[in-house]
C-alpha cells in the first residue's frame, strides 16, 4: 500500500514537472521545422516562473467563478495525472476512478473555463466558450466511443486494468484497436486545442478557441491555466500510449521496472511530439464550420472500431 | 448440340447485323435470325418431348419442361417482334428518328438480347443465370435510349441503375445459395447446378435459404417489376423503341419470373414452410392491385400497358406463391398467353403512335376507321389482356382465382377487385382511341399484320382449347415445381 | 503463414474496406472518390489472395488478378478520362448531411450484422467473420447510390455496391465457380463501357450530369 501511494505521488509529480518539457520540445521541433532558432526546450518553465511573480488583474464585474476557475482546472489535471497510469498501473487512484471518472474530469475543468470565459462578460470570452462547448460536445461522444472500444478488448473501463490486459496478451492484428486509435487521436487534437481544430499559438479573434477563453487572465492565474494545458496535453499523449502501446509500463510491485518505464515513456512521447509537429506543420488551420465534420468522422471511427469488435474478432 | 446451335444462331445474327445492321436488307437477315432460332428450339422442344430432360455440355446447360416452353416462347416472340421491327423501324428511320449507327446498334443488341435470354433459360448454373439476366438488361439499356431524347435518356438511367441495383441484390442471394450448398455438394460449379440442387433441396440449410430468398426476391422481383420495385419499368418501357417494350414486357419479365420461380422451388424444399411463397403472394397481390388503380390515372399509351404488364407479372407471381397444381398451371399458362398479348398490344400501339406522331392517348382517335387492323388489332388485345373470354387470359386468370378461393378465400375478393379495376380501365382509356371518327392530324402507314394476327390467333385458340401436347407439357413443368 | 494470422489479416483488410466505404461516402470531391474506390478494389485483392492462400485455392489468385486489373486499375481510368474529357466540375455535392448520412451508415452496418447473424453461426470458414462487412459495404453503396445525386457518384456507388459482391463471395465461400466470376467481371465490364456511354448521352441531352435534372418522368396527376 505504501508502495502503490508512493507510486502515486511520484507519478503525479513527474507529471506536474514534465508537461512544460513536453510542450517545450514540440515548440522546440516544431521552430526546427518552421527553420527558427528555438528557444529551448526550457521555456515553457521559464514562462510559468515569469507569470507566477506578476501580479493578478480581475476584471470590476468578474464573480469568484473567475478566481476559482484557473485553481479547479488545475486540479482537475492534477486527478487525472493520477488517475492515468503514465509510468505505472500500480496507481490507487486508477482502481477508484475509471475511464469515464476520467473524461468527466476533464469535462469539469473545461466547464468551469467555459463558465470563466463567460464571466468577465467580454465578447471573446463569450464566443470562445461557445466555441469550446461545442467542440467539447462533440468531442466527448467519439471519446468515450473510442475509449470503450478499448474496455471491450480490456473487459473492463478501469485504466490500469486494461493496460494490464494489452500488457500480459500476445501481439494480436485488431482492426477494432487500429479505428479507435484513429479516432481517439482526433478526438485528443480537438480536446487539446491543437492544429487542425485550435491554434494555440494565435491571438486572432476570429480564429481561436481557447485562448479567446482565457483571454482576461493573469499572472498566477494565467499561469495555472497554461500549467493545467500543458498537462493536458501531457496526459493526453500518456493516455494514448497507456491505451494503444503500454509496452515497458512497469506493473503491480515492480520497482525495477520504473528506470525502464521512464526511458520508454520519454521516448514514445517524443516520437508523438515530433507527430504532432509533422501534422501541425503540413496541416492548416480549418475553418470551424468543419470542426463538426471533422468530430463526426472521429466518432464514426470509434464507433466502427466498436461495431468491428463485434463483427470481426 | 442442338442447344449450342441455338444459341449460336443468335450470336451469329447479332455479329452480322453489327456490320450490316444500316442496310436495306438488315430487317430481313434480323427475321431469319430470329426464325432459325425459333425454328431450333422447336427441335429442341421435340426432342424435350419425347425423351424428357435433356442435360448437355457437361452439364452447363439443361432443358426440361418448365424452361423449354419459355425458350420457344421467347423464340417466337422475338420472331415475330423481328417482323413487325422491319415495317416500324422503317418508318422510324424515314421519319428520321435513328440514324445508321443507331440501326446497326439497334439490330445486333436486340439478337443480343434473345441469346442473353436464352441463355438465362437454359443453363443449368444459377450463376450463370444471373450472369445473363444481367447481360440482357445491358443489351437493352443502350436501347431504351435509342431516341437520345432527355425523357428517354432519364429511362435508360433509371432502368440501369435499379435493375443494377436491384441483381446486384439477387448475386448476394446466389452468393448465399452457393454458401448453403457448397456444405452438401462440395465446392465448384457443381454446387449452383439446378438439377444437383433441386435433388438435395431438402437437405440445405433453411435459415441461410430464408435469407437468400429475401435477396432473390427483391433482386428478381425488380426485374419483374413487382410493386414497390416496379419503378423504372413503365419508364423503359414507354420511351424505348416499341418492339423493344414488346420484348422487354413480354420476355424479359417472364425470364425473371423464371428466375424467382427456380429459387422459390428450391428454397421451399429446404424451409418446407411455404414463408417464401407467402411472400410471393404478397408481392404479387400488391402489384396487381397498385397497378390496376394506376392504369386508371395514365395518359402515356404506352406507359398504360407497361403498368399493366406489371398487372400480370403481379398476378403470375401470386400464382406461383400461391402454390399447389391448378395454380401452378394457371401462372404457367399465364405467363404464355400474356408474352403473346402483350406483345401483340404494342405492335399495334407502335403503329397507332406511328399514325398520330405521340404517345399520348388524348390525341389518339379513331383507329378503326383509320386502319382496321390497328385499331380491330388493339381492341381485340385490350380485351384479351383485360380478361375476357374467350381468350386465353380469361382461362389463366380463371385458374387462378379457383385455386385462390380454394386456398385462400380471404385473398379472392382482393384478387378479383384488381382485376375488375383493370378492367374498367384499360377499357375506358382504349374505347375512345379505337372508335369515332379518325381526325385530321392522322398519318397513313403500312402496317405489320402478320405478328398481330399470328398472337391474337393463338391466344384466341388458348382460349378456347388447350392442345393435348401443350396441357401435357405444363402438366409436366408443373410436377417440376412441386 | 498460420491460419490465425491469416484470419487477423483478412479482418484487418475487412475492416479498411469498411472503412473506404464511409470514406466514399463522406468524400466530396471526385477524384478523392476515385482514390478511394481503387484503394477498396486493392484491399479486396489483397484479402482475395491471402483467402486463396490461406485456403490452397489457386482460382481464387485469379480473381485477384482480375480484381486488381479491373477495379484497380481499369474502373478508375475509365472514370478518370470520362471525367477528364467531360469536365465535370471537381466538387460532388450530397443530398443529406454527411453526419447523417454516416448514422444511416452505420446503422446499416448493424443491421447487417444482425441480418447474417444465422450464416455465422454455421459457417466453419477462417472468414467467416467477415461476411456482415461484405453485406455492409453493399448496403453502403446502395447508401451512397441513393443520397448521392450526380451520375458519377452513382456509377461509383454502384461499383462499390459490387465491390461487397465480391467480397461477400469470397469471404462467405471462399470465392464462386470461376465461371461465374468471369462472367461477372465481364458485366461489370460491359456496364463500365455503358455508363460511360451514358454519360455522354447525358451530357449531350441534359447539358449537365446533374441527376437532378432528370425529373420528367414522374407520375402526373
Amino acid at each position: 500500500m505504501i508502495y502503490s501511494i508512493s507510486i502515486e505521488c511520484l507519478q503525479i509529480a513527474f507529471v506536474l514537472g514534465a508537461a512544460p518539457l513536453f510542450v517545450g520540445w514540440v515548440r522546440m521541433l516544431k521552430c526546427w521545422a518552421h527553420g527558427r532558432a528555438s528557444a529551448g526546450l526550457l521555456q515553457p518553465y521559464r514562462d510559468i516562473y515569469k507569470l507566477f511573480y506578476k501580479d493578478v488583474t480581475i476584471a470590476r464585474n468578474a464573480s469568484w467563478i473567475f478566481r476559482a476557475a484557473p485553481y479547479i482546472t488545475f486540479g482537475a489535471c492534477v486527478l487525472a495525472g493520477g488517475i492515468i497510469p503514465v509510468i505505472s498501473t500500480d496507481l490507487p487512484l486508477s482502481l477508484s476512478a475509471d475511464v469515464i471518472a476520467l473524461v468527466a474530469v476533464f469535462a469539469i475543468a473545461r466547464f468551469f473555463t467555459a463558465l470563466a470565459g463567460m464571466d468577465a462578460g467580454t465578447a471573446f470570452g463569450g464566443m470562445g466558450s461557445s466555441r469550446e462547448m461545442m467542440v467539447a460536445s462533440l468531442a466527448e461522444p467519439a471519446m468515450l466511443m473510442s475509449v470503450f472500444t478499448i474496455s471491450l478488448v480490456a473487459g473492463s473501463t478501469t485504466l490500469s486494468q486494461m493496460v494490464h490486459v494489452s500488457l500480459s496478451s500476445p501481439l494480436v492484428l485488431r482492426p477494432s484497436l487500429a479505428f479507435a486509435l484513429l479516432a481517439f487521436a482526433l478526438v485528443a487534437i480537438a480536446e487539446t486545442g491543437r492544429i487542425p481544430v485550435d491554434n494555440p499559438a494565435t491571438h486572432l479573434e476570429l480564429t481561436m478557441i481557447h485562448e479567446a477563453m482565457v483571454l482576461e487572465y493573469s499572472g498566477r492565474h494565467l499561469a495555472l491555466i497554461e500549467w493545467a494545458g500543458e498537462m493536458k496535453l501531457f496526459l493526453f499523449a500518456s493516455l494514448g500510449v497507456a491505451l494503444f502501446f503500454p509496452w515497458g509500463m512497469a506493473g503491480v510491485y515492480n520497482p525495477l521496472m520504473l528506470p525502464v518505464a521512464f526511458v520508454s515513456l520519454a521516448a514514445k512521447l517524443a516520437a508523438i511530439g515530433a507527430a504532432i509537429v509533422l501534422v501541425e506543420t503540413r496541416l492548416a488551420k480549418m475553418r470551424i464550420f468543419h470542426v463538426p465534420e471533422f468530430l463526426g468522422i472521429a466518432f464514426i471511427l470509434a464507433t466502427l472500431g466498436m461495431l468491428s469488435f463485434f463483427m470481426l474478432e | 448440340m442442338l442447344i449450342l446451335i441455338l444459341l449460336g444462331i443468335n450470336l451469329v445474327a447479332a455479329a452480322v447485323l453489327a456490320a450490316t445492321g444500316d442496310k436495306r436488307y438488315a430487317p430481313e437477315v434480323n427475321i431469319l435470325g430470329s426464325a432459325a432460332t425459333f425454328v431450333a428450339s422447336i427441335f429442341l422442344a421435340v426432342q424435350v418431348y419425347y425423351e424428357g430432360q435433356i442435360i448437355a455440355g457437361r452439364e452447363f446447360f439443361f432443358v426440361d419442361e418448365f424452361n423449354v416452353y419459355l425458350a420457344v416462347l421467347t423464340t417466337f416472340v422475338s420472331m415475330t417482334t423481328a417482323i413487325f421491327s422491319r415495317r416500324y423501324m422503317r418508318h422510324e428511320q424515314e421519319r428520321g428518328r435513328v440514324g445508321k449507327v443507331a440501326m446497326r446498334f439497334y439490330h445486333a443488341m436486340f439478337q443480343v438480347f434473345i441469346f442473353a435470354m436464352l441463355l438465362a433459360l437454359l443453363t443449368n448454373n444459377a450463376g450463370v443465370l444471373w450472369i445473363s439476366m444481367e447481360l440482357a438488361t445491358l443489351a437493352t439499356v443502350l436501347l431504351v435510349s435509342l431516341y437520345g431524347t432527355p425523357s428517354s435518356v432519364e429511362a435508360a438511367w433509371k432502368y440501369f441503375i435499379l435493375c443494377g441495383v436491384g441483381i446486384a441484390l439477387a448475386l448476394f442471394g446466389t452468393v448465399l445459395l452457393y454458401f448453403a450448398a457448397e456444405k452438401v455438394l462440395g465446392e465448384g460449379s457443381a454446387a449452383l447446378q439446378w438439377t444437383n440442387l433441386a435433388s438435395v433441396s431438402n437437405r440445405l440449410e433453411p435459415t441461410v435459404l430464408s435469407l437468400a430468398f429475401v435477396f432473390f426476391m427483391v433482386g428478381y422481383g425488380t426485374k419483374v417489376g413487382l410493386v414497390p420495385l416496379h419503378n423504372w419499368l413503365p419508364d423503359a418501357h414507354a420511351e424505348g423503341p416499341t418492339p423493344i417494350s414488346a420484348v422487354l414486357s413480354g420476355l424479359l419479365l417472364n425470364i425473371a419470373l423464371y428466375a424467382l420461380v427456380r429459387c422459390k422451388a428450391l428454397v421451399d424444399g429446404a424451409t418446407g414452410n411455404g414463408k417464401a411463397g407467402q411472400i410471393m403472394m404478397a408481392f404479387g397481390i400488391t402489384s396487381l392491385l397498385f397497378s390496376a388503380f394506376s392504369l386508371l390515372r395514365q395518359k402515356d399509351i404506352k406507359r398504360m400497358f407497361s403498368y399493366s404488364s406489371i398487372e400480370h407479372m403481379g398476378i403470375a407471381t401470386f400464382a406461383f406463391g400461391l402454390g399447389g397444381a391448378v395454380a401452378t398451371f394457371g401462372g404457367l399458362l399465364h405467363m404464355l398467353v400474356h408474352s403473346l398479348t402483350k406483345s401483340s398490344i404494342f405492335f399495334t400501339v407502335g403503329h397507332a403512335s406511328q399514325m398520330h406522331g405521340t404517345q399520348e392517348m388524348s390525341k389518339i382517335r379513331g383507329l378503326i376507321r383509320g386502319n382496321p387492323l390497328v385499331g380491330w388489332g388493339l381492341m381485340l388485345g385490350v380485351a384479351a389482356i383485360a380478361g375476357m373470354p374467350p381468350f386465353g387470359l380469361f382461362t389463366s386468370e380463371f385458374l387462378i382465382l379457383t385455386a385462390t378461393i380454394k386456398s385462400a378465400p380471404y385473398l379472392a375478393p382482393l384478387f378479383l377487385l384488381g382485376l375488375a379495376v383493370a378492367f374498367a380501365a384499360l377499357l375506358r382509356k382504349v374505347m375512345p382511341m379505337v372508335f369515332g371518327p379518325a381526325p385530321e392530324s392522322q398519318g397513313s402507314l403500312h402496317p405489320a399484320h402478320t405478328p398481330v394476327i399470328v398472337h391474337m390467333v393463338i391466344v384466341l385458340i388458348l382460349g378456347l382449347y388447350l392442345p393435348v401436347f401443350l396441357s401435357q407439357w405444363l402438366h409436366a413443368a408443373v410436377r417440376l415445381l412441386r | 503463414m498460420t491460419q490465425t494470422l491469416a484470419a487477423q489479416i483478412n479482418s484487418v483488410l475487412a475492416a479498411l474496406i469498411l472503412l473506404t466505404a464511409f470514406g466514399l461516402l463522406m468524400q466530396r470531391r471526385i477524384y478523392g472518390l476515385l482514390h478511394l474506390f481503387a484503394w477498396q478494389g486493392v484491399f479486396l485483392s489483397i484479402s482475395t489472395a491471402v483467402v486463396g492462400y490461406t485456403a490452397g485455392l489457386h482460382h481464387l489468385y485469379i480473381s485477384a488478378i482480375l480484381t486488381l486489373a479491373l477495379k484497380v486499375f481499369a474502373l478508375p481510368y475509365i472514370l478518370y478520362v470520362l471525367i477528364h474529357k467531360l469536365n465535370i466540375k471537381k466538387d460532388v455535392e450530397e443530398m443529406v448531411n454527411i453526419p447523417t448520412t454516416m448514422l444511416m451508415g452505420i446503422a446499416l452496418v448493424i443491421f447487417s450484422y444482425h441480418l447474417t447473424a444465422p450464416v455465422r453461426e454455421l459457417s466453419t470458414l477462417v472468414t467467416k467473420s467477415t461476411l456482415a462487412v461484405a453485406l455492409a459495404t453493399v448496403m453502403l453503396g446502395l447508401l451512397m447510390m441513393i443520397t448521392r445525386k450526380k451520375a458519377v457518384t452513382q456509377i461509383i456507388g454502384f461499383l462499390a455496391l459490387e465491390n461487397g459482391l465480391f467480397f461477400a463471395a469470397t469471404s462467405a465461400t471462399y470465392g464462386m465457380p470461376l465461371v461465374v466470376e468471369l462472367g461477372v467481371a465481364l458485366d461489370i465490364l460491359i456496364a463500365a463501357f455503358i455508363f460511360g456511354i451514358f454519360f455522354f448521352q447525358i451530357r449531350t441531352t441534359f447539358d449537365s450530369l446533374e441527376l437532378k435534372e432528370m425529373e420528367k418522368l414522374k407520375e402526373e396527376d
